[in-house]
C-alpha cells in the first residue's frame, strides 16, 4: 500500500505499528497491531485494560520498543518509517515513566538541568522559572530523590520531561504507582500543566477518572488494538464504549458554573442541554468543568415528578435502547442538547414505560459528579 | 631500612606493573562487561564462563599456555615479531599482557554486577532527555556503577600485586624486567634469607589488608546510602 504521509496535516501524529513483544510478560500475550492519527494538541488519553499493549504503543512512539514494523510521522517530522529509524535522543519527546525514574546521583535541581542541557529544541518554549512554579517545586530543588516522597518525586520527573522542551510529551501511567492521596495531590499540578503549557500529550492510563478529568480526545485499546477512538464526550457516549466499559459506564458533559447556593454548599452547571446542580467544589463562576454521570445513576419517568428527593431532573430524547451484558438490565442512551447521557435499568422498566426511540423521557441523575 | 636495593626495585616494578595492568583492565573489561550486561546473545554464556576460567585454573596452566602462544611458534608470538615488536615471554609487557588475563574475572564480574544494577531504566530515562549513547554511559552509567568500578580497580591492583604463578611461567626472574615482589621473596626464601623474606611478605599482608579493609568500608557506606534511598519508598 503507498500512503502519503504528506497528505496528513502538519498538526498531527501518526503511528501504525505490529510488534509481537518477544519476551511475553504473564498476561501480555498479544500482538501489538495499530494504525492511529492522532490529533497533535490537547491530552490523548489511551485507556484500556492492562496488558492491551497501551504502554508498548507508547514505548514504540518514544522509539524506546524497537519495533521493524512501523511508522511514525509527527508533525510532519518522520520518526521512524520502513527506511530509517530516528534515534530515541534525537526525538523532541518528553517520557514520564510509571515511576519516577529520577538520576539517584543528582539533586533534583540537578536531575531539571540535566535535561535543560540537552533539550533538542533550543526555542525555549518551557521556562524554568515556570515549570518550577507551576508544579510547585522551589522547596524540593535541593533534595536527592531518596530525600523525596513518592508524589514529589513525580513532580520532579513531569517537570523534567517538559525541560527537554518536547514537541510530544509521553506520560506513562504517571499515577499508578501512587495510592490515592498522592494521586489527589498530583491531578491537579497535571490539570494546570496542560492548562499552562501548549505540548500536546499522549497519557496512558486505566483509571476512567484520569481519563474523564484530562483527556480531550480517547483512543480505547484492547488486546494490541485499537477498539474506538474520538473526542471524550463522543466515545464515552456510545453504547458499545458503555458495554465495553460495563460496570463503569459513565458519560463526561462539559458546563459551565452559573450560579452558587452558598446556603445549601450547592453550584449550578449549565450544560447544552440544561443545567445540573452539584455539590459546590469551589470552582469559580464561569469557569468550564467537566461531570461525570454514571449510567447506573440515571432513572427514567415518563412525566416530571416533582415529589423527590432527586434534585437533577431532565428532559431528554430517547435515542437508542440496546441490551446489556446483565440479561436484567437495558442500556439507553438519551439526547439531552447537543450531549448525551445514558440510562441503565431495567428490561422489565423499559416494557412498562413503553419506552421506543423518539419518545420523550425524564431523566432522574441521582448523583453527578464535577471530575475537573 | 627493611628493603635491600632490590627489595625496592622489586616493589617499584610490582606497583608499575599493577598500575599499568588496571589501567589497561578498567578499559578492557568495562566494555566487556557492558556487553554481558546487556546481550541476549547465545555467546554470552561461553564468553562469561571464558573470562571466569582464571578463578579456577591453575596459573601455572595459563602461563603455560602464553609461553606457547607468545613464544617464536606462537600465533601471537608471530604477530608481535612480524611487529618488530620482538618476543613478549620475559619482558615486562610479556608480563602485562599475562597480568591483565589473570586478573580479569576480578574486574569483570564487578562491573557486570553493577551495570545489571544499574538496570535499563536510567539509560531509557536519559535517552528520552536527549543524551546520546557515550553521554549516556559517562553522565548515567559511570556515576550509578562507581562503586563497582571502585571494587573492581582495587581487586585488579591487589590480584595483580599478589600473583606469582604466572609471573614465574611468563616473566622468569629478571632484575627491574620481571622481578617482581613475590618471586623476589621466593629468592629470599631460597636463599634462606629469612629476615628479608619476612619483611616483603609482612609488607604484602599489610598492603592487601588495608587495601580490603578500604574497599569494605566504602562498599558498606554505600550500602548505608542506598538503604536510606530505599526507605524513601
Amino acid at each position: 500500500m503507498v500512503f502519503s504521509l504528506s497528505l496528513l496535516p502538519q498538526s498531527s501524529i501518526h503511528a501504525r505499528f505490529k510488534h509481537c513483544p518477544q519476551q511475553a510478560h504473564a498476561g501480555a500475550a498479544f500482538c501489538l497491531d495499530v494504525d492511529i492519527t492522532l490529533p497533535s494538541a490537547g491530552v490523548t488519553a489511551i485507556f484500556g485494560p492492562s496488558g492491551s499493549g497501551k504502554t508498548t504503543l507508547l514505548r514504540c512512539i518514544a522509539g524506546l520498543e524497537v519495533v521493524s514494523q512501523g511508522e511514525c510521522t509527527v508533525n510532519g517530522e518522520s520518526w521512524q518509517s520502513q527506511a530509517n529509524r530516528m534515534p530515541v535522543h534525537r526525538r523532541a519527546i518528553g517520557f514520564v515513566f510509571q515511576e519516577a525514574s529520577l538520576f539517584a546521583h543528582l539533586t533534583a535541581q540537578a536531575n531539571l538541568q540535566y535535561a535543560i542541557k540537552r533539550a533538542a529544541n533550543k526555542t525555549r518554549a518551557v521556562d524554568y522559572e515556570q515549570v518550577v512554579d507551576v508544579m510547585g517545586l522551589s522547596p524540593l530543588l535541593a533534595r536527592y530523590p531518596h530525600e523525596l516522597s513518592g508524589g514529589e518525586r513525580q513532580r520532579v520527573a513531569i517537570a523534567r520531561a517538559l525541560l527537554a522542551q518536547p514537541r510530544l510529551l509521553l506520560m506513562d501511567e504517571p499515577l499508578a504507582s501512587l495510592d490515592r492521596a498522592r494521586k489527589q495531590e498530583i491531578l491537579p499540578y497535571l490539570e494546570h500543566l496542560r492548562a499552562v503549557f501548549n505540548v500536546p500529550i499522549i497519557y496512558v492510563t486505566h483509571s476512567l477518572e484520569e481519563v474523564a478529568r484530562l483527556a480531550d480526545q480517547v483512543v480505547l485499546m484492547e488486546q494490541g488494538r485499537v477498539v474506538s477512538q474520538g473526542d471524550v464526550a463522543d466515545v464515552f457516549s456510545r453504547l458499545d464504549v458503555a458495554l465495553w466499559l460495563n460496570d463503569d459506564m459513565a458519560v463526561v458533559l462539559k458546563g459551565v458554573v452559573v450560579e452558587r447556593d452558598v446556603q445549601w454548599h450547592l453550584m449550578r452547571v449549565q450544560y447544552s442541554g440544561g443545567h445540573l446542580w452539584l455539590r459546590d467544589s469551589g470552582a469559580a463562576l464561569s469557569q468550564t468543568v467537566r461531570i461525570r454521570i454514571h449510567a447506573k445513576d440515571v432513572s427514567l419517568t415518563l412525566a416530571e415528578h416533582q415529589d423527590t428527593s432527586i434534585a437533577n431532573r431532565l428532559n431528554t430524547q430517547v435515542v437508542d435502547i440496546v441490551g446489556d451484558q446483565d440479561e436484567a438490565m437495558s442500556l439507553i442512551r438519551l439526547a439531552s442538547g447537543s450531549d448525551y447521557l445514558m440510562a441503565r435499568v431495567t428490561k422489565r422498566s423499559v416494557e412498562q414505560l413503553g419506552l421506543k426511540v423518539g419518545m420523550s423521557v425524564w431523566a432522574q441523575v441521582k448523583s453527578a459528579a464535577m471530575v475537573g | 631500612m627493611f628493603f635491600s636495593p632490590s627489595d625496592m626495585a622489586a616493589i617499584g616494578l610490582t606497583l608499575r606493573l599493577a598500575c599499568t595492568v588496571t589501567v589497561i583492565l578498567l578499559a578492557v573489561a568495562t566494555p566487556l562487561a557492558w556487553w554481558l550486561a546487556r546481550t541476549t546473545s547465545w555467546w554470552k554464556g561461553p564468553v562469561a564462563a571464558l573470562v571466569a576460567l582464571p578463578l579456577i585454573l591453575p596459573p601455572t596452566v595459563l602461563g603455560f599456555y602464553l609461553l606457547l602462544v607468545m613464544g617464536p611458534n606462537g600465533f601471537v608470538g608471530e604477530l608481535t615479531q612480524a611487529a618488530g615488536l620482538g618476543l613478549l615471554p620475559f619482558t615486562f609487557w610479556g608480563l602485562v599482557v599475562a597480568s591483565v588475563l589473570y586478573s580479569l574475572p576480578f574486574v569483570v564480574q564487578p562491573i557486570h554486577n553493577a551495570i545489571e544494577a544499574v538496570g535499563a531504566r536510567p539509560l531509557e530515562v536519559a535517552a528520552t532527555l536527549g543524551a546520546g549513547p557515550w553521554d549516556r554511559f559517562f553522565s548515567v552509567v559511570l556515576p550509578l556503577a562507581k562503586p563497582g568500578f571502585i571494587t573492581a580497580a582495587v581487586l585488579g591492583f591487589t590480584h595483580t600485586v599478589g600473583e606469582f604463578g604466572v609471573v614465574l611461567m611468563i616473566g622468569g626472574n629478571i632484575p627491574e624486567e620481571t622481578r617482581v615482589v613475590s618471586v623476589q621473596m621466593y629468592d629470599h626464601v631460597e636463599a634462606l634469607q629469612y629476615g628479608q623474606a619476612h619483611a616483603l611478605a609482612l609488607g604484602l599482608v599489610v598492603f592487601s589488608f588495608v587495601a580490603l579493609l578500604a574497599l569494605y568500608s566504602y562498599q558498606r557506606r554505600q550500602r548505608v546510602l542506598l538503604s536510606s534511598s530505599l526507605g524513601g519508598f
